[in-house]
């Protein structure tokens, strides 16, 4: 129940964060994406179905102020999570480098998704000016978030939420 | 008693990739029932509307105080007022200025018959501040800290000192959702003040960097509208009100059917640096249905 609580308010969090301050540090109008790294975090550290209800909150908070389409980015983002949640108990989860590379391919993935189903449905073509402007920054911004980020989702993972991984769980371990 | 609950608790044990399949099959749902039905979210917006608002607006006071707290560390405080002193004559001899333009071109033609005593600068308008921006980086929308309390309505129109903005989405009671005209899906219909040829001018993310929009079926047979003509909106745009100023002409060329000419404009608008707008209070709509009556 606690850990519920925790990860609501840090969902709201992230999201307040996101939509309000992250605008002031973004480089050429591109600012790094919060919420999915959250999304990442959750579902590397805690598995695919904690995964799955951050992405699912964080993306329908989203759509509840700026979405034009109610329900897309929860969906989006709910994949996100889950998939992230695939690589739970699999790595070692106080490493940089998977989160790192978890950020890379679920970053593209959402903006690809978030260009195919919006603006390739309305005849924008252009993908490689999408991918070079807008794709790849991103990309490279939120990995740099990343760094910065991971270990205070980390620790509040550690410090304030109940307990996942059970050595006995481990699938390394020879039962 | 433990027994009791334990016997009552009830508990759905759910595999993670059914729980997928099941909010995957709701989300779809909702996208459907959005698009097809247009069935509305707005009590949800409101319910988590007064939860989040409340804290972007203090976030945004903090930041506004921060950055002031900023400049006053500069000692540039005297420069940074006489810049905003400065800006503001700027803003409003620009506004006069294109008054004053449409005026001429308008006069010259049957003032009375079009009843255009109305101008960009009689509509009622509700200052606003913008409190928060849309979270990616694919579209362009913010939301401004006042709602329906002041009197803001769903299409109201949203312009700076220099220009027109953008328009209301989607309205709380102390907050509202602004899609900006530089969105990649926002649409205006437009016309040209010099020779009244209507367009359509579009938003465009790959013109994004140069801080230009698209323009589109203009049709100029006498080749008349050249670079750095004006472009407002037009009369026969069912959301915009008349003659808001979207910004000159920078590149005009013929489309491949020989019939209408495509283009960029240039906004006056600073739109990575917007933090105050107006919202005009008044919708197209009312005015039509006035008329009606």
């Amino acid at each position: 129940m606690r850990s519920k609580i925790v990860l609501l308010v840090t969902t709201v969090v992230c999201f307040l964060i996101q939509s309000t301050v992250l605008h002031l540090i973004s480089i050429g109008s591109i600012t790094p994406n919060l919420l999915l790294i959250l999304c990442v975090s959750m579902g590397l550290m805690r598995g695919r179905k904690v995964g799955l209800w951050t992405g699912f909150f964080s993306g329908l908070l989203i759509d509840l102020f700026y979405g034009s389409v109610f329900g897309f980015y929860a969906l989006i983002y709910m994949y996100v999570g889950f998939f992230s949640g695939y690589a739970f108990r699999i790595y070692y989860d106080d490493d940089i480098k998977v989160p790192i590379m978890l950020t890379v391919i679920m970053d593209t993935f959402y903006n690809l998704a978030v260009y195919g189903l919006q603006f390739l449905l309305r005849g924008r073509l252009g993908l490689g000016t999408y991918f070079t402007r807008i794709i790849v920054p991103e990309v490279f911004y939120t990995v740099f978030l990343t760094v910065i980020v991971y270990r205070i989702f980390h620790y509040i993972n550690y410090h304030f939420m109940s307990a996942t991984r059970k050595e006995s769980e481990s699938i390394w371990v020879l039962k | 008693m433990k027994n009791l609950k334990k016997k009552f608790q009830f508990r759905l044990h759910l595999k993670s990739k059914h729980l997928l399949v099941i909010m995957t099959l709701f989300c779809g749902s909702t996208i459907v029932a959005t698009l097809a039905s247009g069935i509305t979210t707005v009590p949800f917006q409101e319910a988590v509307g007064t939860i989040v608002v409340p804290f972007e607006k203090s976030i945004n006071t903090i930041g506004v105080w921060l950055t002031d707290l900023h400049k006053a560390f500069k000692d540039k405080q005297d420069l940074v007022d006489a810049n905003e002193e400065l800006q503001n004559t700027v803003d409003t001899l620009t506004e006069q200025n294109n008054i004053l333009i449409q005026n001429q071109s308008e006069l010259t033609r049957l003032q009375e018959l079009y009843k255009l005593d109305e101008e960009y600068s009689d509509y009622p308008k509700v200052a606003a501040r913008i409190i928060s921006k849309d979270p990616g980086n694919w579209y362009d929308t913010f939301m401004i800290n006042k709602g329906s309390k002041d009197g803001i309505r769903v299409d109201n129109n949203v312009i700076a000192g220099k220009g027109l903005v953008g328009i209301v989405t989607e309205v709380g009671s102390n907050w509202a959702t602004v899609r900006s005209i530089i969105d990649d899906s926002s649409n205006v219909s437009a016309m040209t003040v010099g020779t009244d040829d209507t367009c359509v001018v579009e938003g465009d993310l790959e013109l994004i960097d140069e801080g230009k929009l698209r323009f589109t079926q203009l049709y100029d047979k006498e080749d008349k509208v050249t670079a750095g003509e004006r472009v407002v909106t037009s009369n026969i745009s069912e959301k915009y009100v008349e003659g808001l100023f979207i910004g000159y002409v920078s590149e005009i060329s013929l489309d491949s059917n020989n019939l209408t000419k495509t283009g960029t404009l240039v906004t006056p608008v600073d739109f990575q640096h917007l933090k105050d707008v107006f919202v005009i209070t008044v919708n197209k709509q009312d005015s039509i249905e006035e008329g009606e009556q």
